[in-house]
């Protein structure tokens, strides 16, 4: 009887479990399908061809053309991951290979605080220092003017808001890589660089990959340190100096007001569904080029 | 002794993380001949032969006292290259550790280092140590496939071809079979018998069997210190010493 009820436990807890998880895991549908619904209004007018071409921003006439706010967005993030990568890489092999154990003890703590620094406190940052530097010092050997609210802006800082992200995956990726594989590479008389860049880059790419598809999701979607920095304007951005409009701030500037204007709250709803598309196709991408990787680095 | 020390270690203390790892160590390793390091786990075998390529550079807290003599040539000395001396000493792991790359790539890998860039210089390089390690007719028609698809026993051999192939005059093994079935053990324990011929080989080893087949010296070390050292036969079956005789009948380990 006892032995009966040991097992009942065991079992209803077990489902109990996979409640719980297909509960959190059907939230991605239950969001899709939630934003797709309320998007409907803006859809049935333009089709999805004329949202995402358009650049057209007039929601007083009824345009609603996505293609400046998807392109903001894809700068952004795409100059945030240029600076942030190399740079976190190199930060990890320091702070794994070279640096002295005194050394990591203080720093790693450091870039740890990074992350855990308000996204608003960046914001501010950025403007008053990112911004005023692009505006005085950068800008002016490329471009004729600039305001400093550029897609330049947002991605310096967003950079540094996903740098610690990418160093703390990499740190970890990192120090699992067996010693004596580092060790059989010495051995031949490799330098530590040379079996950084033969042996550890390659054996750590699939995590340095996964490092940087949850950095590049994190960017897709911070918005409120990018907002303050980049200009919000409904314009395809040209070069870095530009201003950009990225589709969370979209969302996070105008929702809530102005929703007498007929289809607005449907095409906010829109952008929203938007930026869910892109960030899981951008996640169903990277994990077959993961899987890619890791076939070909094992056969 | 027969023949002249390839490397004389001379007062040689290590300690790590404050723990005195090996004692007072002075040792001539003969030329040409394969010395086994026995001794219970934890004795510091391991550390020993690590000491012999500087590969305990690396640890954290590390504190090395002493010279290590390779030719002649302390290889503690500040102004002495570390690549250099790596070169001369071929390293057989515990487990085989084939580098991300082909089997090719592998091989190749160290004299690509050292500045061979010449294909078919390579191309020899490659099937000389494939063949001297008797994997030559297992890989030839597949050297551009990942090593991770051979077995263990082949990594392990072509962990040994890639050390060979920067034309090293030591070869360090640390515990080199423990990983592998009694077929491949056979393979790499001949291997080292025809080895010796050419290399200085310095193993380290649990498996008495396999020192006595093996090896021409043997080494017993107990809590960091060398407790014996003579040929094989003397050692294991006429220890001098209280300790080697309790070892070897089995009594600790």
């Amino acid at each position: 009887m006892i032995q009966r009820i040991r097992f009942l436990k065991d079992k209803i807890i077990s489902k109990l479990m996979l409640v719980f998880t297909l509960a959190s895991v059907s939230l991605v549908f239950v969001i899709g399908i939630g934003l797709y619904y309320r998007s409907i209004p803006v859809l049935h007018k333009l089709s999805w061809f004329q949202l995402l071409t358009n650049s057209d921003w007039k929601p007083m006439k009824g345009l609603f053309g996505f293609y400046p706010f998807i392109m903001g967005t894809l700068w952004v993030t795409a100059i945030s991951i240029i600076i942030a990568l190399p740079l976190s890489v190199l930060t990890s092999l320091y702070l794994v290979e070279y640096a002295h154990t005194k050394v990591k003890r203080v720093l790693i703590p450091f870039v740890n605080l990074l992350s855990g620094i308000p996204p608003v406190i960046y914001g501010v940052w950025g403007v008053l220092f990112i911004v005023p530097l692009i505006q005085n010092h950068i800008a002016p050997h490329f471009v004729d003017f600039s305001t400093g609210y550029s897609v330049l802006a947002g991605g310096i800082v967003l950079a540094i808001m996903i740098f610690p992200l990418i160093v703390s995956i990499l740190t970890e990726v990192l120090t699992t890589l067996p010693q004596e594989l580092k060790d059989a590479s010495l051995a031949v008389g490799a330098t530590k660089w040379e079996t950084i860049k033969k042996v550890i880059i390659r054996k750590a790419s699939p995590g340095i990959i996964a490092a940087t598809v949850l950095a590049v999701s994190r960017a897709f979607g911070e918005t409120i340190a990018v907002l303050m920095v980049c200009g919000n304007n409904a314009v395809v951005p040209h070069s870095v100096f530009d201003p950009g409009y990225p589709l969370p701030a979209l969302i996070a500037n105008n929702y809530g007001e102005m929703m007498s204007i007929p289809l607005y709250d449907s095409a906010l709803m829109f952008a929203a569904l938007l930026l869910f598309i892109i960030i899981l196709l951008f996640n169903i991408l990277s994990r077959v080029i993961l899987a890619r990787l890791e076939r070909k680095l094992t056969t | 002794m027969t023949t002249s020390p390839h490397i004389s270690v001379q007062n040689l203390n290590v300690h790590i993380e404050n723990q005195h790892i090996l004692k007072d160590i002075s040792i001539n390793i003969p030329n040409k001949k394969v010395t086994s390091i026995i001794g219970p786990s934890g004795c510091g075998k391991t550390t020993l032969l690590k000491s012999f390529n500087r590969l305990l550079d690396d640890i954290p807290n590390v504190k090395i006292d002493g010279k290590v003599l390779v030719d002649g040539e302390n290889i503690y000395d500040p102004s002495v290259e570390v690549t250099h001396i790596r070169k001369k000493m071929g390293l057989l792991s515990q487990r085989p550790y084939p580098l991300p790359m082909s089997i090719y790539d592998n091989v190749a890998y160290g004299p690509r280092i050292h500045g061979i860039r010449k294909k078919n210089e390579l191309d020899e390089l490659v099937e000389l140590q494939l063949k001297a390690t008797g994997l030559w007719n297992e890989v030839k028609d597949r050297l551009n496939a990942s090593a991770t698809r051979l077995s263990i026993g082949q990594q392990q051999r072509l962990c040994l071809a890639r050390g060979l192939a920067v034309g090293p005059e030591i070869i360090l093994g640390d515990e080199s079979t423990s990983a592998l079935d009694p077929v491949s053990t056979n393979i790499i324990e001949d291997l080292f018998i025809n080895l010796k011929q050419k290399y200085t080989i310095v193993l380290v080893t649990h498996i008495l069997r396999q020192a006595r087949r093996v090896s021409d010296y043997i080494i017993f070390v107990y809590m960091g210190r060398i407790i014996e050292f003579g040929p094989t036969e003397d050692v294991l079956l006429n220890p001098k010493e209280e300790l080697t005789k309790e070892y070897v009948k089995g009594f600790i380990s």
